[in-house]
């Protein structure tokens, strides 16, 4: 479904040249729950915001579906743009605008007439159970309510991918486990593709089937999310799982110490 | 002696509005045109262009230099041109809205780049034009901002009319300077200063409230 193959970036600083993105290979199949995890810096958010071209690879080739990204210019790069999703972590819904207009926005840019924007409008606030917020601002929503509105606005145009640059790494636990949840949801009910870049386990354990691991632009390893928590082949990924085994022995440290408390 | 105040008061009032209003509507058509090009083609904007950028942002810089009353001179063979007379109310609005353009693209630009990149790049993903950018998210997110911003220019228009009442545009400006200093009528003077008063306070009232209004609907907590 997404093909990336030998994508590199570089930016000019004052320092010099700084290489973000170096030559990365990846293949997600339609239907998956690919995650790319990494530690900030890694150059995961460059890579996601290449797939949709808010950033400009420097060489390499993207194809979404049949579509080839890399090769699209202005109009058709927009045409192109309204069949993939985009979540992000700080939401970026329009204050001035109501859920309903905003979830109501793709379809607009996208050129359908009133009557089918009102019912797909409804139809995808009932899927993110939002149906009762229709006429409110987004100030007016918590944190999980307005990422359920960006999850509404990005499904609204009936994208062949879903794209989610850290979409729950504002959100408190409770809430990205609801966020998940919906995702999960959505990818099972519309089989729809997901890719999305987190520097949680969690979120990976939680929802991915396949996952990649990327440090300083490269991507050093990829595979089920099962083999990365069991067989942890990169430096970066035995880093991340240390994290984990870390927390365990101090637990059970405190509770052989703090025994009846 | 003193029943001709009213009467003179009144066509001042009638001048300044008049030019105040007219001024004002071409300035901020002119000031938004200027304004939303700078914006947008700065490096890294939504039709990046630096060399218009530059272009655009240096004749903005050069005509806020000149000092207003100069800038009036400048311009009245323009005004010929364009209203046929260099004199009255009618020739001070074409220098008025040049004059106050630039200052009101200025303003425009500030209000415009508060907006979150956030937010233009979510409009960017669901595939806007850059046209739909700018009308669909850019201003109305902006708008609140704007409105005190172009609220503090079209104050600032009102001075400049007192201004070019001074060389012959009429108004409230003229009256001060015609009857009040050169005619020692003191009557006229203070009337003059406390009507503009209440103009500028009237002009600042009608902004605040309308910003307000927009901000209280948009982040009313229910």
């Amino acid at each position: 479904m997404i093909t990336v193959e030998g994508l590199s970036k570089s930016y000019n600083t004052v320092q010099g040249s700084i290489q973000v993105l170096d030559n990365i290979q990846l293949n997600v199949r339609k239907g998956d729950i690919f995650g790319i995890i990494g530690f900030s810096g890694a150059g995961k958010s460059t890579l996601i915001r290449c797939l949709n071209r808010l950033e400009e690879p420097d060489t390499g080739r993207i194809l979404i579906g049949d579509e080839e990204i890399t090769a699209l210019k202005g109009a058709a790069l927009r045409k192109a743009r309204q069949k993939i999703g985009m979540i992000f972590q700080q939401f970026n819904l329009l204050d001035a605008k109501t859920v309903y207009q905003n979830v109501a926005f793709p379809l607009e840019v996208g050129g359908y007439d009133k009557a089918h924007i009102r019912t797909r409008v409804r139809e995808i606030l009932d899927l993110v159970q939002l149906s009762d917020k229709e006429n409110s601002y987004p100030s007016q929503l918590s944190g999980g309510q307005k990422q359920r509105v960006g999850i509404a606005r990005a499904l609204a145009n009936d994208p062949t991918v879903l794209l989610s640059d850290e979409a729950t790494s504002a959100l408190d636990p409770e809430t990205t486990y609801s966020i998940l949840e919906l995702l999960k949801d959505i990818n099972r009910q519309l089989g729809l593709t997901i890719l999305l870049i987190t520097h949680e386990l969690d979120v990976l354990q939680h929802i991915c089937n396949q996952m990649a691991v990327i440090e300083k632009g490269r991507i050093v390893e990829t595979g089920t999310v099962d083999k990365l928590f069991f067989n942890p082949e990169s430096q970066t990924a035995q880093r991340f799982i240390n994290i984990i085994h870390q927390y365990q022995s101090r637990r059970f440290a405190v509770e052989g110490v703090g025994a009846g408390i | 002696m003193k029943d001709d105040l009213y009467e003179l008061l009144l066509e001042g009032l009638g001048q300044t509005l008049y030019m105040v209003f007219w001024s004002s509507i071409f300035a901020i058509l002119l000031g938004l045109a200027l304004g939303i090009s700078v914006v947008v083609t700065e490096r890294g904007g939504i039709l990046p262009a630096p060399a218009v950028h530059k272009v655009i942002g240096t004749f903005i810089n050069t005509v806020r230099s000149l000092p207003f009353i100069i800038l009036i001179v400048l311009l009245l063979p323009l005004s010929r041109l364009i209203v046929g007379t260099s004199l009255g109310p009618t020739a001070a609005i074409v220098s008025l809205s040049i004059a106050a353009a630039p200052f009101l693209a200025r303003i425009i630009e500030n209000s415009l780049k508060e907006v979150d990149t956030g937010k233009i790049e979510a409009a960017k993903a669901i595939g806007a034009s850059p046209f739909t950018i700018i009308f669909r998210v850019l201003i109305p997110e902006a708008l609140p901002a704007l409105i005190r911003g172009l609220t503090i220019a079209v104050i600032a228009i009102t001075e400049f009319t007192a201004v070019a009442g001074a060389i012959g545009a009429g108004g409230l400006g003229s009256l001060a300077i015609r009857f009040g200093y050169q005619r020692f009528r003191e009557d006229i003077l203070f009337a003059t200063v406390l009507i503009i008063i209440l103009l500028v306070q009237s002009i600042q009232w009608t902004g605040d409230y309308t910003a307000k209004r927009i901000e209280r609907k948009r982040f009313k907590m229910d």
